[in-house]
């Protein structure tokens, strides 16, 4: 009984810091990794950022405006395998892969007209099977050229 | 023996601690569970792989909003003139006590900083600033603003640039640090605040008597679909009662909203080689009345009166 009680205990204490660590480490990992990804474009002050695991996705939505140019950054923690990233429109419609780019972190566009667009983000795969799936924070950051 | 019992009955709580731990850890940030992915699958799977399953299943959803920032781009792109009347006053400050209105008026103090900034209104800056500092410091969001933000407000005080990149940090940190407490719902209230801050200010700024073709109202009907994405921001946190509050208003906003016909051409990207960014192609008609915006006018100002007074 004394056994389990301390491993129990032990487990309870270690998935409270690990939880508490990893969403310290998104935080200081957006802010002084990720944002330099935004180079000359302003940061719009949203923050996304979450802990995902290999092979996890994550959708974002949001509507981006024709008189604004922006840049999207999206990166993943040392340690991850690299971040697929796709673009579309309200209907579906691919619009940009950064599987096109060589797996590139960054996409500059503007638009003709305002439009919602849904990203989503995958963390791909190591492909190997014979150990836990490695997780890290991914981050989704934003700028527009401030005139 | 009492050993024993006073094991006994912590057992419960320690196996209690430990389930919230875990479903803390696999649903961390704002992530939105879909899907139910292990219910249909074989007995044969061990536990660890049905976690693993149910975690990579998990998949997270994020709803962004204008920030202050990009609101007063836009508005400052299309043309219109600063009226620093529209602002809420500093003096107001002191009115808001509770969790709910100091998080409105954050995200409300934050966004009459951004036009200040964005229209170099430096005798502003510091003022709202401080004000943002205070409402961010009753929400106990202490790395947000504090005095050293102040000192570099003033010290850059006259280069926009450091400026805006301070009120972007400050709007950043206010939601990266709620974000990772896990206190999603206040963060949702500050982007509301600022969002309705944004709708009120760019609304008043229309001069009706040179209404048609111009460029802020084709803005302000672009917000069409970001009240539809502040619709569904506040509905994941439905539970919350300080946002069910909200939801109300703001769903009566969207209805005069969905007045406004908008209709749009297929869209298609195409790189421009030499710039290196992708345009985006595709037109949008969008046909908003006169009276209806009067309407929306209207409601955003009750709305905004009511997180102000």
């Amino acid at each position: 009984m004394r056994q389990l009680l301390q491993t129990l205990l032990i487990t309870v204490l270690l998935s409270l810091l690990v939880t508490g660590e990893a969403a310290a480490q998104c935080k200081g990992f957006a802010k002084s990794l990720c944002k330099k990804e935004l180079g000359v474009y302003l940061h719009d002050g949203n923050y996304h950022a979450a802990v995902l695991v290999e092979g996890e996705e994550a959708e974002l939505y949001k509507t981006f405006y024709s008189d604004l140019e922006y840049r999207l950054a999206i990166c993943g923690a040392d340690g991850l395998p690299p971040i697929e990233f796709t673009v579309m429109d309200a209907t579906g419609k691919v619009l940009y892969s950064n599987k096109e780019g060589g797996l590139t972190n960054i996409w500059d566009f503007k638009l003709e007209a305002s439009q919602q667009l849904k990203i989503v983000v995958k963390v791909s795969t190591f492909g190997t099977r014979d150990q836990l799936p490695a997780s890290g924070c991914v981050a989704i950051m934003f700028g527009f050229k401030a005139k | 023996m009492i050993i024993m019992n006073s094991k006994l009955k912590i057992l419960p709580l320690i196996l209690g601690v430990t389930a919230l731990s875990i479903c803390l850890a696999a649903t961390s940030c704002k992530g939105k569970t879909k899907g139910e992915g292990s219910k249909d699958k074989e007995e044969t799977v061990s536990a660890d792989e049905q976690t693993m399953e149910q975690i990579k299943s998990a998949e997270k959803v994020f709803n962004a909003l204008p920030t202050p920032l990009e609101v007063a781009q836009l508005i400052k792109e299309a043309g219109a003139r600063f009226d620093a009347t529209l602002l809420n006053p500093v003096e107001n400050k002191s009115n808001y006590t509770t969790s709910k209105s100091m998080a409105l008026n954050l995200g409300i103090f934050v966004c009459d900083l951004s036009f200040a900034s964005m229209y170099d209104e430096t005798s502003l800056l510091v003022n709202y600033m401080e004000a943002a500092e205070d409402m961010a410091t009753g929400l106990g969001i202490l790395d947000a603003i504090d005095e050293t933000t102040i000192e570099r407000l003033e010290q850059n005080i006259n280069n926009r640039d450091v400026i805006m990149e301070i009120v972007s940090e400050t709007f950043l940190n206010s939601q990266a640090y709620l974000e990772d407490d896990e206190q999603h719902a206040v963060a949702a209230t500050i982007i509301t605040g600022g969002f309705i801050e944004g709708l009120y200010i760019s609304t008043n700024m229309v001069d009706m008597k040179n209404f048609k073709g111009n460029k802020l109202v084709g803005t302000i009907a672009d917000q069409k679909m970001s009240v539809d994405d502040l619709i569904r921001l506040l509905e994941t946190y439905n539970d919350n009662s300080a946002i069910r509050e909200l939801i109300g208003p703001v769903r009566e906003l969207k209805t005069l909203f969905d007045r406004i016909e908008r209709s749009t051409t297929p869209s298609s990207a195409q790189l421009n080689e030499t710039t290196g960014v992708t345009e985006i192609t595709g037109s949008a008609r969008t046909e908003l009345k006169p009276e209806t915006f009067l309407t929306i006018k209207d409601k955003v100002a009750e709305i905004r009166n009511v997180y102000v007074k």
